[in-house]
């Protein structure tokens, strides 16, 4: 999968959107079929995610489709319908523990199984949304291979919390870091709340510069609007490339001399920094930016 | 599959079409909507097809079409159709 630097909310029952989501410009699209779906409407939503799934072409966009949780009436419903589609992805809301990914993956896999889909076809992207969670990211992000993300969601985790969410995101802080280390040592992605004022581009604009700060490898929004902000945040700057050029040329080079310790610039380099510098050139790639003419 | 009352799936907005499904002797399609003599054979091939699959032999179906593609009517009349058919709902 390429990078998905922004992902792009749409409600399940919004056919319009999703047949237009090609033309946004957004990396990956994220189908809801929780919250911004009525109860009354979950098997219409439903319905119409399953059916774009297996009829119509997204082209490059990166489709994930947010489910019901597993102490909801739909979640088994909806992963009967929707794994069968193959969506690259699903996202499990409130996951407060290790079993909760677990139930969810146990599910997936007797769903592919049934359908002849190899098992592990479709990833897990799970979500952190309550203080218990957050405790256990980690366990979360490691609980089965299956999960490819951890995402964080603002709202809900603020409301368990018993505080604000505002824009500074103070009350967020935590999280994040929390969030994006467990997901680095558990080498999984690591995904960013959505910015809720859509008339704010510059205050999402700070946000996401903040969020790419401290590691967060794409950033969930509400608004196709939104998309251009995101990707401005996470574009590389000429100076990082040229360091990220430097690496990945030595690095290669160590690899075919058969050596394992590098050293650029008077600096040692080890393996994640190679690994953060090749995916600042396939985010380059994203731009256009010609790498070859830094 | 039996349809047992009527039932409605699909909202009014652009892009979208209300599909409205009863149960009936034989087949019977109303289809409205600004463009209806373009996709009128379309509409009705894509309605067949569906009744097939689901194996409803008799159903009045209404689609008020506001710019769906096919992929949304089918989802719509699919849903439509489920409701219509769900012993123990309500009308």
């Amino acid at each position: 999968m390429r990078a998905s630097r922004s992902m792009l909310y749409i409600p399940g029952d919004s056919p319009k959107m999703i047949q237009n989501s090609p033309y946004f410009g957004a990396d990956s699209i994220l189908l809801d079929l929780e919250d911004a779906i009525a109860m009354a409407e979950k098997d219409s939503a439903r319905r119409v995610v399953s059916t774009f799934l297996r009829n119509f072409d997204f082209g490059d966009l990166t489709v994930i489709v947010r489910i019901n949780g597993a102490d909801t009436e739909f979640f088994e419903d909806d992963i009967k319908e929707i794994i069968p589609c193959r969506p690259y992805a699903v996202r499990i809301p409130k996951c407060s523990s290790p079993e909760d990914v677990l139930l969810a993956d146990r599910k997936i896999a007797e769903c592919e199984r049934r359908n002849g889909i190899p098992v592990g076809t479709v990833k897990i992207h799970a979500m952190i949304e309550t203080a218990l969670g957050l405790e256990r990211a980690f366990a979360i992000a490691s609980a089965c291979p299956r999960v490819g993300a951890l995402t964080i969601g603002g709202q809900d985790f603020t409301a368990d919390m018993g505080v604000q969410k505002t824009k500074e995101g103070t009350e967020l802080f935590y999280a994040r870091c929390r969030i994006v280390a467990a997901a680095h040592a558990a080498g999984v992605e690591a995904y960013d709340t959505v910015w809720a004022d859509i008339d704010d581009p510059e205050g999402l604009y700070k946000e996401s510069k903040e969020i790419v700060t401290l590691g967060f490898t794409g950033k969930a929004c509400i608004h196709p609007s939104q998309i251009e902000m995101i990707h401005k945040a996470f574009q590389p700057s000429e100076k990082e490339l040229r360091k990220a050029v430097k690496i990945v040329t030595a690095a290669e080079e160590a690899e075919r001399n058969g050596k394992g310790v590098i050293a650029v610039d008077g600096k040692m380099v080890d393996a994640p920094i190679v690994a953060r510098s090749q995916h600042l050139l396939e985010l380059a790639k994203m731009y256009g930016m010609e790498v070859a003419q830094i | 599959m039996k349809l047992l009352r009527t039932a409605s799936a699909g909202k009014d907005d652009s892009g979208d079409c209300l599909v409205t499904v009863s149960p009936a002797e034989g087949v019977s399609l109303d289809y409205r909507g600004a463009n209806r003599e373009i996709f009128a054979q379309r509409t009705r091939n894509l309605v067949e097809e569906v009744l097939k699959e689901k194996s409803v032999d008799g159903a009045a179906v209404v689609i008020d079409d506001h710019g769906a593609i096919k992929i949304t009517i089918r989802a719509r009349l699919e849903t439509a159709l489920e409701r219509a058919a769900k012993e123990g709902a309500g009308a």
